[in-house]
C-alpha cells in the first residue's frame, strides 16, 4: 500500500466558540475520488479549506503526500493542492486565459512574466477542461457552469495534483452537471488528480466516485466505498431520514428517488 | 486588453508625464522665459521662481500624486472594493491627525533623519489602518458598506481630534492647520522632495514587487490562498507601503483627497485590470493628475491660490458619487 496523499488525524476546527469539525480522520490515497456529503453546517467547505490552508488554527493533524501541513510555505502547498470555490457572484475583470494563467502564480518569481513552460501548462489546462473557446471573453460574464469549468482550469494549471471542489454542481442545471461531473472524470484519469468535491447529491456521491466521506455536526458519520452508501442504515445516520430507493433502469444499482410529498 | 495597446497606453503615460514635469514649471502667473533652463548663474527673479519655487512644487506634486494613486490601488485591490482609498477608509485622517499633534506640539527631532512630523503621520496612517482593518474584522463576514462605515467613523474621529487640537491653539496656529488640512503643494527649495522621496520610493517599490499577489487579491482571498499568496504577509506589507507613503506625503502636503479614488479607475479604463501593467500607469497617471490639478490651483485665481486639495475634491466628489451609484466603467473592478 502506497502512503495516503492526504492524512487527515484527529482534527478539529471551531469558528469563535462554535465547533465545527470534530476529531475528524480520514486517509485519501493518490488519484481517488471522493466526495464529501453530509447536511448543510456539518463542516464540509471548512474541512476542505483547512487543508489547503484558507481557514488555520484547528487541533491534530493533517498531512499532505507524507508532510505535516504546517512545514508547507503556501507556494509549495500551493504546487500540490488547490481549492476550487463554488462559481458564485464574486466579480473580477479577467478574461479567462488571464485568469488560467494566474493559476501558475506558484510557479513564478515576483517580477517574472510568463515562460513557454506557463503558456504549455494554461493550454493544456483550458484544453482539458473545454474551456479554450471563450478564452477571451470575461469570467464574469460566464455562466455559473462555465465558470465552474474555468476554475477548474485554472486550479489545474497551477500544477495541483489534489483538487479540492466545494459544491461544483449545486447550483448548475442537469445539463452543466453533467459537464462538471464528466470534466472531473476526465481529469481523474487523465492527469490522475486526487479529486475531494462537496455534493449534496447522493445519487452523484454514488456513482461518480471511488468512495464517499460523510459528515454530520463535524464528525465522520460514515467514510467508505460508494457502493456501500446505499443503504438507509447508512444514509439515516448522515441525514437522519430515510430514503427511498429504486433500481437504474439502465446499470440495475440502487438509486435514490424523492418521495412524493403531495 | 492586448498586449500591443497597453504597451502603447503605458507609453503614452511615461510621455505624459515626462511632457507634464516640463511644462508646468513654466506655467504661472509669472512668465518665465525658456533660457533659466541652461541659465542658472544670472539669479534674477525668473530663475529663482522656476529653480526654488515652481520646479521643487512640481517635483513634490508628481511624488505625492504617485504615492497616493498607487495607495488607492492597492487598496481598491485588497478590499475588493472601489470606493475604498486611504482618503474613504481615513487613513489620511489618521496621518493628519499625526501631524498635526507633530506639529503644535512643535516636534523638531528626527528620527534617522526623516522629521518628526513625517514619522508621525506614518504612525498616524498605520493606526488608522489598524483600526479600520480591525473594526471590519472584529464582525467575521463584513461587507463592503460596513468597512466604508467603518472609515467614515474612524475618519470623523481624526477629523475631531484634529479640530480640538486647531481650537486649543492660538489664532496664528490654527489658521496654519487650517491651510494644511485643505491640503497645499508650495513649497520653497528641495527640502520637502528630499523629505518625501524614499516613503513615496519604498512605499511605491513594495508596490510594485506585489503586482501578481494583488491580481490574485482581487480574485478573491480564498482563490489568492490557494495559488500560493500568503495572504496575511502581503496584506502587512501592503499595509505597510500605504502608510508609509500617505504619512510621507500628508506630513508635507496635507490631506490631498480623491486622487487615489480617481486615478486607478481611469488606468483601469486605459491599460486594463492587471496591476503588472496597472501599477506603473497608476504611478505616473497620479503624478501627472495632481500636477496638473496644482496648476489650476495656482493659475486660476491668481494671484491667489485655491487649495489643491479643495480641486481634487471638486473633482472627485461627483466622481465618488458615480461610482456610489453603480457606474462602472468597463472592465473595471466590481
Amino acid at each position: 500500500m502506497p502512503d495516503p496523499i492526504i492524512e487527515v488525524r484527529d482534527y478539529s476546527f471551531s469558528f469563535g466558540r462554535t465547533q465545527v469539525l470534530r476529531n475528524v480522520s480520514v486517509s485519501i490515497d493518490a488519484g481517488e475520488m471522493i466526495s464529501v456529503i453530509g447536511p448543510n453546517g456539518a463542516g464540509k467547505s471548512t474541512l476542505l479549506k483547512c487543508l489547503d490552508r484558507i481557514l488555520t488554527g484547528g487541533t491534530g493533524t493533517m498531512r499532505v503526500s507524507g508532510r505535516d501541513l504546517n512545514a508547507f510555505t503556501q507556494r509549495e502547498l500551493a504546487r500540490l493542492m488547490s481549492y476550487v470555490p463554488q462559481a458564485d457572484g464574486r466579480q473580477f475583470p479577467f478574461t479567462v486565459r488571464e485568469f488560467v494563467t494566474m493559476g501558475r502564480y506558484p510557479h513564478l518569481s515576483p517580477f517574472s512574466s510568463v515562460r513557454e513552460e506557463d503558456r504549455l501548462a494554461v493550454d493544456e489546462a483550458m484544453a482539458l477542461t473545454g474551456v479554450a473557446d471563450f478564452a477571451e471573453r470575461e469570467v464574469m460574464t460566464l455562466s455559473g457552469g462555465e465558470r465552474q469549468k474555468v476554475y477548474i482550469a485554472a486550479a489545474l494549471a497551477q500544477g495541483a495534483r489534489i483538487l479540492l471542489l466545494d459544491e461544483p454542481t449545486t447550483f448548475l442545471d442537469p445539463h452543466h452537471q453533467d459537464d462538471i461531473l464528466r470534466t472531473l472524470l476526465r481529469v481523474n484519469r487523465e492527469s490522475r488528480a486526487t479529486i475531494v468535491s462537496v455534493t449534496h447529491d447522493i445519487n452523484v456521491a454514488a456513482f461518480f466516485s471511488d468512495r464517499v466521506l460523510a459528515l454530520r455536526g463535524g464528525q465522520v458519520a460514515f467514510c467508505g466505498p460508494a457502493a456501500e452508501l446505499m443503504d438507509n442504515a447508512v444514509l439515516e445516520r448522515i441525514y437522519a431520514k430515510r430514503f427511498l430507493f429504486a433500481r437504474h433502469p439502465v446499470s440495475g444499482k440502487p438509486v435514490v428517488v424523492p418521495e412524493e410529498v403531495r | 486588453m492586448r498586449a500591443g495597446s497597453r504597451n502603447l497606453a503605458l507609453a503614452a503615460l511615461a510621455a505624459g508625464a515626462v511632457a507634464v514635469l516640463f511644462a508646468a514649471p513654466f506655467i504661472g502667473e509669472e512668465r518665465v522665459p525658456l533660457r533659466v533652463l541652461f541659465d542658472r548663474s544670472s539669479g534674477d527673479v525668473a530663475s529663482t521662481i522656476f529653480w526654488s519655487l515652481r520646479l521643487p512644487r512640481v517635483l513634490v506634486s508628481l511624488l505625492a500624486g504617485a504615492g497616493l494613486a498607487v495607495s488607492g490601488m492597492a487598496f481598491q485591490a485588497m478590499f475588493r472594493n472601489p470606493l475604498a482609498t486611504p482618503f474613504t477608509l481615513g487613513v489620511s485622517s489618521g496621518a493628519s491627525l499625526g501631524a498635526t499633534i507633530a506639529l503644535r506640539l512643535g516636534f523638531t527631532f528626527s528620527i534617522l533623519s526623516f522629521s518628526a512630523v513625517s514619522a508621525a503621520a506614518f504612525a498616524g496612517a498605520g493606526a488608522a489602518i489598524l483600526l479600520v482593518y480591525g473594526l471590519t474584522r472584529a464582525r467575521r463576514g463584513f461587507s463592503a458598506a460596513t468597512m466604508l462605515l467603518a472609515g467614515v467613523a474612524v475618519s470623523f474621529f481624526f477629523s475631531s481630534m484634529i479640530l480640538l487640537m486647531q481650537y486649543l491653539s492660538d489664532i496664528l496656529d490654527s489658521a496654519r492647520i487650517l491651510r494644511w488640512i485643505m491640503g497645499s503643494l508650495a513649497t520653497v527649495g528641495y527640502a520637502s522632495t528630499l523629505e518625501m522621496l524614499p516613503f513615496v520610493t519604498a512605499g511605491a517599490s513594495l508596490v510594485l514587487y506585489l503586482t501578481h499577489e494583488l491580481n490574485l487579491l482581487t480574485t478573491g482571498e480564498d482563490i489568492a490562498t490557494s495559488r500560493g499568496v500568503n495572504v496575511a504577509r502581503t496584506k502587512h506589507l501592503l499595509f505597510f507601503a500605504t502608510s508609509l507613503m500617505v504619512g510621507g506625503v500628508v506630513a508635507v502636503c496635507g490631506p490631498i483627497g480623491f486622487v487615489g479614488m480617481m486615478s486607478p479607475h481611469i488606468c483601469r479604463l486605459l491599460i486594463g485590470p492587471d496591476h503588472r501593467y496597472l501599477t506603473p500607469a497608476t504611478l505616473l497617471f497620479g503624478a501627472a493628475f495632481l500636477t496638473l490639478c496644482d496648476v489650476l490651483s495656482r493659475t486660476l485665481i491668481a494671484p491667489a491660490e485655491i487649495p489643491v486639495g479643495v480641486i481634487t475634491a471638486i473633482l472627485g466628489g461627483p466622481f465618488f458619487l458615480w461610482l456610489l451609484l453603480g457606474g462602472k466603467p468597463q472592465r473595471m473592478m466590481a
